[in-house]
């Protein structure tokens, strides 16, 4: 599947990558080959196989109810890029 | 048919909910971190929650049991197996970039809620399905000019979003809705319920059409944090629609967000493409697959729901519809009137129509004035009142006098009764007096009742119980009263 420009616009936006016209130009085509690359999966007959969850054979594994975990502001902003009185801090989101 | 009149005709309203509903439960859904309302900012915080490189999400089993539950009172279908997929959207209280949800496989799928409309009518409402997902964290956009600060206390709690088929038709069906659920949940156990602290949540989707006609666009009313708001919401988004309708215009299919100061709703300045949401399944969880015994053993442990209680209560008690859904909206309030009537259901029990009138109209009415809860007065206390009033001890009208002073001061009935001197008046002698004086003061209406006017009966009848300040036995003094004025 070839995407076109305007779909690999939307894309960028969803991605919050910015993009010039030019780069654009670019990954139509790096993106496209990805996906053809990709798509050779379809050629192998799935009709009767089941679909794969998983390769490691195991059951979902499940904790109890119970609090194991607390950590201290500090601990949990030290990476945050910015931050202020006890907040991560972002620019400013208008809605 | 419920209708909207327009300028140009009627039109129906039609109305499904999207209920996000908090889990109660100690712990995240996919992190050990606690989930207590109202914490200092980001002390509730695992480095799941925050999204930490590398962390990764283990599912919390309680949340799974409470959304089995919830689904088993709704009468839904349960999916033993169901699977978790990342919802993608960027937002700055969403620091994973994705929202672990469900989407084509939801762990509950169809059920029903039955409401008791105010006309008497019981509506069957569709429930379209009930998943699993987290919630997000919370951002403030007022503490600062330039900064949005964002605490994730809120990010990774469990949430169990309730979808309804679009059968609802009034805003105040919605209502019904709301409550219905609201108190099924808190039966469960499984919500609190609590819309003011957001631990539930309402999105409203609205249409308007012709009777008879397809579904019309919808716009969908989101952030609706009171059920009077979503009310409000619904009534202002349908005369919007039918007027824009009315004038040529078309609906949008769009997001609008109340504003509950204004009583309308407005248009998101989110533009539509963020609602991509590229759903995958999460690599990071594996399907989560159910044991049919182990759901069962859940069905067994349920509660008495409210729809069973009401019927309970109808058929044991000799209730009225309307005062049965009263009693059971909550659980506490059906719990607290079964301990007043007491004796196990059994010969010793108290007489249940009486002790739902107290219960009803005079316990949550001065509670309710007073500012209090039935926690305020345990149910024998309440009880030992009924049983004055039941033995004549003391009359009707006094008792809520002596329920008034109950609640404020703690005292049991009989005590307040004396100190009060309230006791009813059951000697015939003291009684007999006060007729007579009656009598005499009034021989004009003596009079007019003998000459045939005989609604003044009712009258003769108050100022004897005022003559002795309410406490005489009314049955007494009608007795008396009607012997001497003839036997009439």
């Amino acid at each position: 599947m070839a995407l076109d420009k305007a779909t690999v616009a939307h894309i960028a936006i969803l991605a919050r990558i910015k993009a010039t016209d030019q780069e654009l130009d670019h990954l139509v085509g790096e993106l496209s080959k990805i996906l053809a690359w990709v798509e050779q999966l379809g050629e192998v007959d799935t009709e009767n196989v089941a679909p794969m969850t998983g390769v490691a054979g195991m059951k979902l594994p499940r904790r109890q109810d119970v609090v194991t975990e607390r950590e201290s502001v500090d601990t949990v902003l030290a990476n945050a890029p910015a931050s202020a009185r006890g907040f991560f801090s972002v620019p400013k989101v208008l809605e | 048919m419920t209708t909207i009149q327009g300028k140009t005709g009627e039109w129906e309203v039609v109305i499904g909910l999207e209920i996000h509903a908090q889990v109660i439960s100690a712990a995240k859904l996919f992190s050990g971190a606690p989930t207590d309302f109202g914490a200092e900012a980001n002390t509730q915080v695992s480095f799941v929650d925050a999204a930490m490189p590398g962390m990764l999400p283990v599912i919390n089993e309680f949340c799974v049991e409470q959304a089995v539950r919830t689904g088993l009172g709704l009468k839904a279908e349960i999916n033993l197996y169901s699977v978790f997929d990342r919802k993608n959207y960027f937002y700055p209280d969403l620091p994973a970039g994705y929202q672990i949800s469900q989407y084509q496989q939801p762990i509950v799928g169809k059920g029903t809620v039955y409401l008791d409309l105010p006309n008497g009518e019981t509506r069957a409402v569709g429930i379209t399905r009930l998943h699993l997902e987290q919630d997000a964290g919370k951002s403030l956009h007022d503490q600062h000019p330039d900064l949005t600060y964002v605490d994730l206390n809120r990010c990774g709690i469990a949430l169990m979003e309730i979808v309804s088929e679009p059968d609802l038709r009034s805003a105040e069906e919605a209502g019904v809705y709301l409550r219905k659920l609201r108190s099924i949940l808190r039966y469960l156990g499984t919500c609190d319920g609590n819309m003011e602290q957001g631990s539930l949540r309402c999105d409203a989707n609205v249409s308007v059409r012709r009777p008879g006609e397809d579904y019309g666009t919808r716009s969908e009313i989101k952030n609706v944090n009171s059920i009077r708001f979503v009310q409000q919401a619904i009534e202002y988004e349908a005369r919007r629609q039918i007027e824009l309708r009315e004038e040529g215009g078309t609906v949008a299919q769009e997001t609008r967000l109340f504003d509950s100061r204004k009583g309308v709703t407005r248009l998101m300045r989110t533009k539509e493409e963020a609602h991509d949401y590229r759903y995958f399944p999460d690599p990071d969880l594996l399907p989560l697959i159910l044991d049919k015994e182990w759901v069962e053993k859940i069905k067994a442990g349920l509660p008495e729901l409210p729809d069973e209680k009401k019927a309970r209560f109808m058929a044991d008690y000799g209730l009225s519809a309307y005062d049965a859904g009263v009693l059971v909206a909550e659980r506490e309030t059906a719990d607290y009137y079964e301990a007043v009537v007491g004796g196990g259901g059994g010969e010793d029990r108290r007489d249940p129509k009486l002790v739902a009138n107290w219960v009803i109209n005079e316990l949550f009415g001065q509670l309710s004035k007073a500012g209090k809860s039935i926690n305020d007065i345990p149910p024998e206390r309440f009880a030992g009142l009924i049983d004055l009033v039941v033995e004549e001890k003391v009359s009707a009208r006094s008792a809520k006098e002596v329920l008034t002073v109950m609640l404020v001061t703690g005292k049991d009935a009989a005590r307040i009764v004396a100190e009060k001197g309230l006791e009813q008046v059951s000697d015939a002698g003291a009684i007999e007096a006060a007729v007579d004086r009656v009598l005499t003061d009034q021989a004009d209406e003596v009079a007019a009742y003998k000459a045939g006017k005989e609604k003044l009966f009712g009258f003769l009848m108050g100022q004897v119980m005022r003559a002795t300040q309410g406490k005489a036995s009314p049955k007494l003094v009608n007795e008396v009263l009607r012997k001497k004025l003839g036997g009439k």
